[in-house]
């Protein structure tokens, strides 16, 4: 039994598809490459595979990623090729490693992900760069504590942003601001990006367009053993030669 | 990369976009510069349950492997959807090219079941195509119908350019040659239509002049030119080994209704049910050769990823090949983490063997289609089960650790009694008592049988065309008649009963066999909102009484009377090969209790020997 991570890219169309119909995609897609995949025992055996972390309806990824287990595998590159051999237009495998036998999944360690949030064509955008890095500094950098509500279906929690946004930045991209954020993700405190872009906007006075902005993420993290630092979950595996 | 028809202020607002974005693998994406003809295939109802049809996958595998031809696909539009459509005005698109289905050259849409004709008329309106075919010009699609409801297109024949009778295998090449020379010579639409009334199965409605008596019965049917044929002959496949089968068929991203491989192992059935409009109209029985079974279930399996596979037919047990076929497939697959999914088949130690092998005996349930409870009942359909090989097989199967069984039934069949009825719940009381003859200790608890009881609806070409329906009161005191019945019973408490709704059964006898007067009923009823009512939750009886009252057409006429054998149906046009007076030595057979044989132990002259196919050629021994 052999520990395998791949890692793909989400883009295009695809960003509709949810992330249930993203898990049996990949498992048929698994067959369709022939990977060796482990099956679970019992009348419908199932495969052994989990997701780090779900990404929702709308929202495009360089960094998703998805640990299973196998049998026997082939190279990376060739596993790689066999699977974009049978991915839709909008998935696109982009790691496939060979984990440590003690790995947990990443499901269970994931700690951080980074994302950009941009304007999409044709919307108008309220406020310049510079206003916008301002209003970061005042809201975010220049406070001891940030604390907003997050709204579930159950509850309301109060959250300290300072604890859970690691890095919040501004710049100009194709003459427009695009956000970026490193933000705390996983099972216990999960932080959504536009939950924090929209409560800067709600500290500057202004109306956060949800239609407006595409939200993008660019890879997901576990933390460090070393301690402070984060590392991408790709990295945590070597490349099968 | 593809730019979606809908925005994504649409996307995200409406429920499972996934139906509306394409890209599912296996879909066919083509340059339309490079390509003749643009064709929509569409089934008016839901993506989930129309990605599920079996037939939109062969023709648009056959279609697209032209490559000339590019068809697509489209399906009904959920109501959150729909409203948001209709006030932006944004015209119905096609899943591949998200582009307006009113540019391409044909729509196609594939008829399952009558109570989706207002979905039909919702595809038409969505796609800004003018509802009626005398309105349409070369700036609207060709919109051709097909499909088992096309056996009587009547009621929907205002709404259609074209109809192709039979299955789609056949025609489509000679249709689309056709097209193709006439626009490149600037031909008229009606040209076009009139010459394409001449290809074997294509009806075009509007070619056709229709009189009638004044009691509303039909006194003559004719072609308006005398180059139109006056009878529309159904196609078959004469081949079925040979015919085109989708090697690569589409994988939908969100869940289907069928989420599996679907392997086709025959058309046709040799029982000869007469309610059955299938066991008519797809006769005679054909079978697919064991070894291209093999080939095809390797190869989708393959090109599609999927994780289970399940066998089509009307009547798996009857197909020759079976034992071997299912064998393959467990042992070539099973381990494989394939699933394998068996249709209903005949209980008896084989087939309860390889149920044993591929699925939880204590979660999965047995399933008997007696149709009818009593043997004499079962006798005028033609449904040769009897109660002795009902009690031994669900015997053999509770031996065997089942203790689940599922009963299928219809109430309203033609000289059903009180005792018809009341012998439905006492037959589950007798599978119930035979499995209680069973050791206590050997036994898994106690027995669940499930009553299910349909109201039948006569249905064109088939014997029970002439029989009468029943109002839905009548309906429903059948299904009480049986449920006190089921109370009565020593074992009342391991039996349930579940009854299906009278008010639709009604609406579908109507427009099973229903005239060109219905059509503007279906149009009152889409104008007045219905839509989608094939589902309970947006089905309203009201709305359709109330059409039909304002229309002045009376559902009675279609449903409430015995119809003499002299009567000139809608249908009587077409051809299915299968011929009336075979139909009615049936219905008279049928009056008299008695059985008649089937396919392969006997000819009972149908009228399908002379496609020299199938059964029809096949040794009887």
């Amino acid at each position: 039994m052999i520990k395998i991570r791949i890692k793909f890219r989400k883009y295009g169309v695809m960003r509709f598809i949810g992330h249930l119909d993203i898990m049996r995609y990949f498992q048929k897609a698994i067959r369709r490459a022939e990977i060796d995949i482990c099956y679970s025992e019992g009348f419908s055996p199932h495969q052994i595979m989990s997701f780090a972390a779900p990404l929702g309806v709308g929202i495009t990824s360089d960094g998703e990623y998805l640990d299973i287990e196998v049998n026997s595998t082939c190279s990376s590159r060739e596993a790689i090729r066999a699977l974009n051999d049978t991915m839709v237009e909008g998935v696109e495998i982009t790691g496939y490693v060979k984990l440590p036998d003690n790995a947990k999944t990443a499901m269970s360690i994931v700690a951080a992900a980074d994302y950009d949030l941009f304007y999409k064509e044709g919307y108008e955008v309220p406020l310049s760069v510079t206003e916008l890095q301002d209003g970061i500094l005042h809201f975010f950098k220049e406070q001891e504590e940030v604390l907003i509500t997050k709204k579930t279906k159950k509850s309301e929690k109060v959250m300290d942003l300072k604890a859970l946004v690691y890095d919040f930045e501004v710049s100009e991209r194709d003459g427009k601001p695009c956000f970026y954020l490193k933000l705390s993700t996983g099972s216990s405190d999960n932080l959504k990006p536009e939950l924090v872009v929209a409560s800067l906007y709600k500290f500057m006075g202004i109306a956060y367009e949800e239609n407006a902005i595409q939200i993008h993420r660019r890879d997901v993290y576990a933390a460090d053993d070393n301690g402070a630092g984060f590392i991408s979950l790709l990295a945590m595996g070597e490349e099968l030669l | 990369m593809t730019k979606l028809a809908l925005s994504d202020e649409i996307l995200m607002k409406i429920d499972k976009p996934a139906r509306y974005i394409g890209n599912e693998l296996n879909s066919v994406k083509k340059d339309k510069e490079n390509v003749d003809i643009r064709f929509v295939m569409c089934f008016p109802d839901v993506y989930e349950i129309g990605m599920s049809h079996l037939g939109i996958q062969i023709l648009y595998d056959m279609l697209n492997r032209r490559e000339d031809v590019w068809c697509e696909r489209v399906y009904s539009p959920w109501p959150d959807l729909h409203q948001i459509l209709k006030e932006q005005q944004i015209p119905l698109f096609s899943l591949e090219s998200q582009e307006p289905v009113k540019n391409a050259d044909f729509l196609g849409i594939t008829i399952q079941y009558e109570m989706c004709y207002t979905n039909i008329l919702q595809i038409l309106d969505l796609s800004q195509i003018p509802m009626f075919a005398k309105d349409r010009t070369w700036e609207h699609p060709i919109v051709i119908g097909g499909g088992p409801c096309t056996y009587n297109p009547e009621p929907i024949a205002d709404f259609f350019d074209l109809f192709y009778m039979g299955e789609g295998e056949v025609q489509y090449d000679p249709l689309l040659n056709l097209y193709q020379s006439m626009r490149k010579n600037g031909a008229s639409r009606a040209e076009f239509l009139r010459e394409a009334a001449k290809i074997p199965g294509i009806y075009v409605p509007s070619l056709y002049k229709v009189t009638y008596k004044e009691d509303g019965t039909i006194e003559s049917f004719s072609p308006l030119y005398e180059d139109v044929p006056a009878t529309v002959t159904k196609q078959i496949v004469t081949d079925m080994t040979e015919a085109v089968y989708p090697e690569k068929p589409i994988v939908p991203f969100i869940k289907a209704t069928q989420d599996r491989v679907v392997l086709e192992i025959q058309r046709g059935c040799i029982r000869g049910c007469r309610f059955c409009q299938a066991g008519m109209v797809y006769r005679p029985t054909r079978e697919k050769n064991v070894e291209r079974l093999k080939d095809l279930a390797y190869k989708m399996l393959k090109s599609t990823g999927y994780e289970e596979i399940s066998l089509s037919s009307l009547s798996s047990s009857d197909y020759s090949q079976l034992q071997e076929l299912v064998t393959f497939l467990i042992e070539e697959f099973k381990g494989k983490g394939v699933n394998i999914s068996l249709p209903s088949l005949r209980i008896d130690a084989f087939s309860l063997d390889v149920m044993g092998k591929v699925q939880d005996i204590k979660k999965s349930s047995l399933t008997f289609a007696p149709e009818a409870g009593s043997q004499r009942l079962r006798d005028v359909i033609n449904k040769g089960l009897t109660k002795e090989v009902i009690l031994e097989g669900a015997g053999m199967a509770f031996e065997g650790g089942w203790n689940k069984v599922k009963l299928y039934f219809m109430l309203g069949l033609p000289t059903e009694t009180k005792e018809d009825m009341r012998a439905i719940a006492e037959l589950a009381n007798d599978i119930a008592v035979r499995y209680y003859e069973i050791p206590k200790e050997q036994r898994n608890g106690k027995c669940q049988i499930t009553i299910s009881t349909s109201f039948f609806v006569p249905k064109p070409f088939t014997p029970f065309q002439w029989a009468r329906m029943y109002p839905p009161e009548d309906y429903i005191g059948r299904a009480k008649i049986v449920n006190d019945t089921v109370k009565e019973q020593l074992n009342r408490k391991s039996i349930k009963y579940n009854w299906h709704e009278a008010d639709v059964t009604v609406l579908e006898g109507v427009l099973a066999r229903g005239d060109r007067k219905v059509g503007q009923v279906l149009l009152k009823v889409y104008e007045k909102g219905g839509i989608f009512d094939a589902w309970s939750e947006f089905f309203d009886y009201q709305r359709w009484l109330d059409a039909f009252e304002e229309c002045g057409v009376d559902m009675d006429f279609y449903i409430m009377r015995e119809r003499p054998l002299d009567e000139i149906f809608p249908w009587d046009f077409i051809d299915t090969g299968v011929t009336k007076e075979f139909l009615k030595r049936e219905w008279q057979t049928a009056m008299g209790e008695t059985v008649t044989p089937n396919c392969r132990m006997k000819c009972s002259s149908c009228g399908m020997a002379r496609f020299k196919t199938g059964v029809c050629v096949a040794d009887r021994s």
